[in-house]
């Protein structure tokens, strides 16, 4: 028999499902769980400075590592902090628990002291969320937010905890094993050899991976499928790295910012084999004018996304994974010289203009500078804006889970505690956040954390001061009306790092900014790399929002 | 630039069906199901909730008209954790017919 409190019996819980480490931000409704904390020597706890960060940094984690991380916050005001985390995370697919306090059971709907209904407002934003009434229903509902959170399409689960239910003591023989995830669905070998006639029949297929590629480990099985059937392979923003951007048969990333001739191969093809990727809107264009030629296989381990935005000839229920391994012995072996041929010649006649890759000060060149710098090794994780799309397309991005980025809900903010979390998950590598100024100033307070933590979090700021994409926009499609999009103040942030004790190197003043920047990268712990980006530079090509992938302008 | 806004769907043309769920039954459940609906922006035209038997268990019966869109909302049902089976019946089941004198 043991004794304990509920607070004492979640981080036992936690403990058993392998968290080392938590992110959160301590408040009154849940001190008894910060109490136990504090007599646990297991479990490291890293203080952020705003719950949003908090649950970002879990993100950050959690994208690194595949599997759900954790984050705390208390109630009212802590939990409704985290809200955007969450959101982010259900939108990208993330594993992750974010443990909540909540005001005592007997003062719930009093409007009691920082009460809020976290329950019912993250109902449309979670997998799954739950409240829990009593310390031996934590037995049951801790392994099953890890359970969900991590099987079939991963996502955010979130348990909120009353007061006394922390406090609640609570007698148990054992603890409940560590779960795992659900098994796999069933391999629908029908569909598969149907797929597999479809792709040896094609004469112009195209493979589109998605970021399903990623969560379920299957980069390597995509790019064997690729070169065994020789398919042209375009990847969604959420999948750069599934296959190494300068393999023969990549494409680069399709979409709105997508390459010229990556569109336009597209637009050709006859058979479209979408692996893990939903169609977003982002990626597609005008819906009903995408691959209007294409028939389409579509593999997803969540059968909501088969036939939710383009009907599927072949439909395959899956892990996607365990499908492309599953299909790889029934497709022939192919050449396709012809199509490839074609591909190529689109490549070479549309190829993504990239303009001052030379210039390290200039936006391409950063990015690039700061590839040679860092190597393959380097996880890269950004904000949202101008910078994102740029890295997204000038990167060379060459592996599984190198690439972090909020895509789906494109949350500003993001990047700075998500490669916080990244650094905490893999303190080996050298982890570098791309941001602007705008995204920037979103999360700065976490700069603290970063400092005080010392992680190896080198932020490369593109700061052309202004809300660049908005800019961009109003620019391109609102007669130069533009508002709100330029900021009048000008923050040093250089002295505003110095003040929270991370040192930075600006490449304005810079004598030899490549230099510079080589030693700013190389030298260990957090570091600030400040670049002015002219303002005047759009992200190209653009698809206009609502017009067909085809109907690019620039670039 | 202009948007096109799209028109509200208009339901009313189209058949009913009714949906019977059995999921577990706690606090909570009714509110995952309902704001599944309302965020799909999915007119829910009847619903009625008990517990089963087992009480462990609820059924829960919806009345709600079948657009194209059905698919997806099923299919989004059948992913909430808490529903454990969804089925769908023809408008004729007398369920809420037998409802009407309650309300008429």
């Amino acid at each position: 028999m043991m004794q304990m409190t509920g607070a004492e019996l979640i981080l036992r819980l936690l403990e058993q499902q392998g968290i080392r480490t938590v992110s959160g931000i301590p408040g009154g409704a849940i001190l008894p769980l910060y109490d136990a904390l504090s007599r646990n020597e297991r479990i490291r706890h890293v203080l952020a400075r705003h719950e949003q960060g908090a649950g970002f940094i879990a993100q950050g984690m959690a994208r690194v590592s595949g599997r759900p991380e954790v984050c705390f916050a208390s109630s009212g005001p802590g939990a409704t902090n985290l809200v955007t985390a969450i959101a982010d995370a259900r939108l990208d697919s993330i594993p992750m628990v974010a443990i909540t306090g909540q005001v005592p059971l007997s003062m719930i709907g009093t409007d009691a002291f920082q009460e809020v209904d976290i329950y019912g407002m993250t109902v449309p934003i979670t997998k799954h969320n739950f409240l829990v009434r009593s310390a031996e229903e934590l037995l049951q509902v801790i392994p099953d937010a890890f359970r969900i959170a991590m099987s079939g399409r991963p996502g955010p689960v979130l348990v909120d905890v009353p007061k006394d239910v922390q406090n609640q003591l609570i007698e148990i023989d054992a603890l409940p094993a560590p779960v795992v995830a659900d098994p796999l669905p069933a391999l629908d070998l029908g569909a598969i050899e149907e797929a597999a006639r479809m792709i040896d029949s094609a004469e112009r297929p195209v493979l589109y991976l998605g970021g399903g590629v990623i969560h379920s480990g299957a980069a390597e099985q995509a790019v064997t499928l690729a070169e065994h059937a020789g398919l042209p392979t375009t990847m969604t923003l959420m999948a750069l790295g599934a296959m190494p951007i300068d393999h023969p048969l990549s494409i680069g990333m399709l979409g709105m910012h997508g390459a010229r001739h990556t569109n336009f191969i597209l637009q050709e093809s006859d058979l479209l084999i979408c692996v893990g990727a939903r169609f977003d809107d982002r990626a597609i264009g005008k819906a009903a004018e995408f691959c209007p030629r294409a028939k389409v296989v579509h593999i997803d381990i969540d059968p909501s996304e088969l036939h939710k935005i383009r009907n599927a000839h072949v439909a395959i229920n899956g892990d996607v994974a365990a499908v492309l391994e599953a299909l790889l012995p029934r497709v022939k072996v192919r050449l396709r010289k012809r199509w490839l041929l074609h591909v190529e010649s689109l490549k070479c006649r549309f190829p993504l203009q990239l303009p001052g890759l030379d210039d390290p000060r200039s936006h391409y060149g950063l990015v690039q500078a700061v590839a040679s710098v860092v190597g393959h090794d380097a996880i890269v994780a950004t904000d949202v804006g101008q910078h994102q799309m740029w890295v997204a397309q000038a990167y060379p991005f060459r592996r599984p889970r190198q690439w972090l980025t909020s895509g789906g809900l494109g949350t500003m903010g993001f990047g700075l505690p998500a490669a916080i979390g990244a650094a905490l998950a893999a303190p080996e590598r050298t982890v570098v956040c791309f941001t602007g100024d705008g995204s920037f100033k979103m999360n700065i307070q976490e700069l603290a954390t970063l400092a005080e933590e010392g992680l190896n979090v080198k932020i490369v700021l593109m700061n052309n001061n202004s809300l660049g994409l908005v800019y961009q926009q109003q620019s391109l499609f609102y007669g130069r009306r533009v508002f709100a999009s330029r900021y009048r103040g000008e923050p040093d942030f250089l002295k505003i790092a110095e003040g929270f004790g991370i040192g930075g190197v600006d490449l304005d003043s810079a004598a030899n900014p490549r230099a510079a920047l080589a030693q700013a990268l190389s030298a260990p712990g957090p570091c600030l790399i400040h670049a002015s980006i002219d303002r005047e530079q759009f992200v190209y090509p653009m698809v206009p929002p609502g017009a067909a992938n085809t109907e690019m302008i620039g670039g | 630039m202009i948007e096109q806004v799209a028109e509200p769907l208009q339901q009313a043309g189209f058949a009913k069906v009714v949906l019977e769920l059995e999921v577990n039954n706690h606090p909570g459940v009714m509110s995952h199901i309902c704001n599944l609906f309302a965020r799909r922006a999915f007119n829910v035209e009847g619903i009625l909730c008990m517990p089963m038997s087992d009480t462990r268990r609820s059924r829960i019966w919806l009345l709600v008209f079948e657009d194209q869109r059905l698919e997806q909302m099923v299919l989004q049902l059948e992913k909430l954790v808490d529903v454990r089976s969804v089925r769908r019946h023809a408008a004729e089941h007398e369920v809420f017919e037998r409802l009407e004198k309650f309300f008429h």
